[in-house]
């Protein structure tokens, strides 16, 4: 029987690690895009494009992403194509991410002032302009640290490909468990990268926002 | 496209549906009893209790909020035994559940308690109560009140994520859905309406969490 | 012999030393009216009495029970010292008859009936029996300071603290809350209030107490105190040259 050292486990899950980051980024990114799709639809001034935001947000939000990557991994297999599972991973995460993003968004537009509205009107702006110049400069400030904070559970969420087989970090603690049969350690081992990822980013988010307020009682 | 879809096979498999829905239904009402409560609990020491406790509930809380549901349960299932702690797979699942809504849930009540105003602790101490009594009668009730549409939106979050559990082999609807999936291929099928009925299954948490929420606070009082 | 008895009490906030050294006796029964400008002690004097605020030297006793900052000695002050507050802190989620109760039931573990009975008795007592199932929201800021009264005056105290209790009101609620404390102190209850409100701290107080730069500046039944200031400052506080 091959003795595994602690070092050993450490380097196999950090080289999972990668994948984990990379798709991290790539949901985060991916999600970022259609989520600012979804925002301008369900900020819109037709009805449909504001109801078809919000049902694709209450259904990504209202359903486990689990089952969205199962549907995504098997489902698409229906239409023909053979889904590896990195692109089912891909989609799903990207489709999911969008759905918060799009909704904490939202919420920070509708933070703004109405007054920040009228006003840009009285001037003779179009929607588009008022977006550009003066409501989204403003929204995306008090925007950065629920982002910020999201970018968190995108990580966490991750961990869930394994289950599709994808192989991130959750599913080399997985595998190196099976070789090593030391499920303490390496779940352990394997928290703690995640918590080495994810804690960074929780407390910035915290942080920025703390900064925030300070600056709005300021005002 | 020539697949045909089929859902004729969900009367046979009737019963495990039902059961995996239970089940989902008792992990998430077990989980958010007792989250709820070790989160109350939590947010006391935090926002309250005695120094020496805070770093601890801190860590955990800290913790659980920065690693995957997933490893948390795999850590409690496969990791414990190799301490002495051998769990079943509901057990287990159970644990995970209360652990992880625990330490979301104090973060968000304490952010309630912290919003209290300060008059209201001063009206409690010169009533003569102990600071542990007017948290107890004054201070919890409409601090949980206030972030009460927030704590449902957690729940809800959880129950979603028990999805999970399947993987150690907790017989929720997911399982279900993967048995199925399993013995006879239709995949699609089977995730769709498990997915239908997780979507259905989170719009009537949202109900009876607005439900609890008129029964135990009588009367608008946050301020 | 006095009930209250605040020897050399001191108190700072970092620095800024906000009480520099107050001796005041209190004798059973009297009604004291605390006055002066802001910032000049009067509130933390209070807050004080009541253990809200720590103090950094000096002594307070109430009754013979002291002043000090562990549970046990501050639950037994405060059971005999009742405050008012500028604010009302009435808990939001109780009826008015829960406000009433609750530290009755709490601390004093009364029975839930001998409770209530108190409870409806106070009320009456503040004009407002009729509302014992209301909520704090459905009633006005003096109906509301009323209850506030009620509710410390079921702990049965022996003083009561009234910290600026009629600011926060409109003009046209404030007579109704005075009647009250009126009453309170033609029934022979010992009151210590901060107030501005100089014709009724005429016509009630015993003794007056203008606190200037965390001292007592000048002290005195309120026809001296009102009709011969000898100091320049209280001259200037009271608008008189």
């Amino acid at each position: 029987m091959i003795e595994f050292t602690i070092w050993d486990i450490l380097r196999n899950l950090l080289l999972a690690t990668r994948w984990t980051l990379l798709l991290s980024l790539v949901s985060f990114v991916g999600g970022g895009v259609v989520g600012l799709v979804l925002l301008f639809l369900r900020i819109s001034r037709r009805r449909w494009a504001r109801a078809v935001a919000k049902y694709y947000i209450e259904l990504f939000q209202g359903t486990p992403l689990l089952m969205q990557l199962f549907i995504a991994f098997f489902g698409l297999g229906l239409f023909g194509i053979d889904v590896p599972a990195w692109l089912a991973a891909g989609v799903a995460l990207i489709l999911w991410s969008a759905a918060f993003l799009g909704e904490i968004w939202r919420g920070c537009v509708e933070a703004i002032a109405m007054g920040q509205w009228e006003a840009s009107a009285s001037l003779g702006m179009g929607r588009l302009q008022q977006m550009r110049y003066v409501i989204l400069p403003q929204a995306m400030r008090i925007a950065v640290p629920p982002t910020v904070g999201f970018s968190v559970q995108v990580i966490k969420g991750t961990a869930l490909t394994s289950i599709i087989g994808f192989v991130e970090l959750s599913k080399a603690g997985t595998v190196v468990t099976n070789a090593t049969f030391q499920p303490f350690t390496v779940y352990g081992l394997v928290a703690l990268i995640y918590f080495a990822l994810c804690w960074p980013l929780s407390k910035s988010s915290q942080i920025l926002e703390r900064k925030l307020n300070v600056a709005h009682r300021n005002h | 496209m020539n697949y045909h879809f089929e859902f004729g096979w969900l009367f046979e498999y009737y019963p495990q549906i039902v059961k995996g829905i239970a089940i989902t239904i008792q992990l998430i009402a077990v989980g958010a009893i007792a989250g709820i409560s070790l989160g109350i609990v939590c947010a006391w020491v935090r926002a309250l209790g005695p120094p020496w406790l805070k770093p601890v509930v801190a860590a955990y809380v800290e913790l659980i909020r920065n690693t995957p549901f997933l490893i948390q349960l795999f850590f409690i299932f496969f990791g414990l035994p190799s301490l002495g702690l051998q769990l079943s797979e509901l057990e287990a699942a159970n644990i995970a559940m209360v652990v992880n809504l625990g330490a979301y849930s104090s973060e968000i009540i304490r952010a309630g308690i912290q919003a209290t105003p300060r008059g209201q602790f001063e009206a409690g101490a010169s009533l003569a109560m102990t600071p542990f009594e007017t948290f107890r009668h004054v201070v919890l009730i409409p601090s949980l009140q206030r972030i009460w549409p927030a704590l449902s939106s957690q729940v809800v979050i959880v129950m979603l994520g028990s999805a999970v559990v399947s993987q150690i082999a907790a017989e929720d609807l997911t399982f279900a859905a993967n048995f199925i999936q399993s013995r006879t291929f239709r995949a699609f099928e089977a995730y769709f309406v498990s997915t239908a009925v997780y979507l259905l299954l989170a719009i009537l948490l949202r109900q009876v969490l607005g439900m609890v929420g008129w029964l135990i606070f009588p009367r608008r009082a946050a301020r | 012999m006095s009930l209250i008895e605040i020897t050399d009490v001191r108190k700072s906030f970092g620095d800024n030393e906000v009480l520099k050294g107050i001796d005041l006796d209190v004798a059973p029964g009297e009604v004291i009216a605390i006055i002066g400008k802001s910032g000049s002690g009067k509130s933390t004097l209070l807050r004080c009495i009541n253990g809200l605020e720590t103090i950094s030297k000096g002594s307070i006793s109430v009754a013979g029970a002291q002043l000090l900052d562990d549970e046990a000695h501050l639950k037994a002050l405060r059971l005999k010292v009742g405050m008012i507050f500028q604010q009302f802190n009435l808990f939001p989620h109780l009826t008015v008859g829960g406000n009433v109760m609750l530290s009755q039931m709490v601390v004093k573990k009364t029975p839930k009936p001998k409770a209530e009975a108190m409870a409806r008795k106070m009320l009456e007592r503040v004009g407002l029996s009729q509302k014992f199932d209301a909520y704090p929201d459905e009633l006005s800021g003096g109906q509301q300071q009323r209850v506030a009264i009620a509710r410390a005056l079921a702990m049965q105290p022996i003083a009561l603290l009234c910290d600026e209790i009629t600011s926060a009101l409109d003009p046209e609620l404030v007579a109704e809350v005075l009647a009250v404390v009126r009453e309170l102190a033609a029934e022979g209850m010992t009151l210590l209030m901060v107030t501005h409100e100089m014709k009724f701290a005429r016509d009630v107080c015993s003794r007056v107490v203008f606190m200037h730069q965390g001292r007592v500046h000048e002290i005195g039944a309120p026809e001296e105190v009102f009709a011969n200031p000898r100091t320049p400052e209280l001259k200037q506080f009271l608008g008189v040259h």
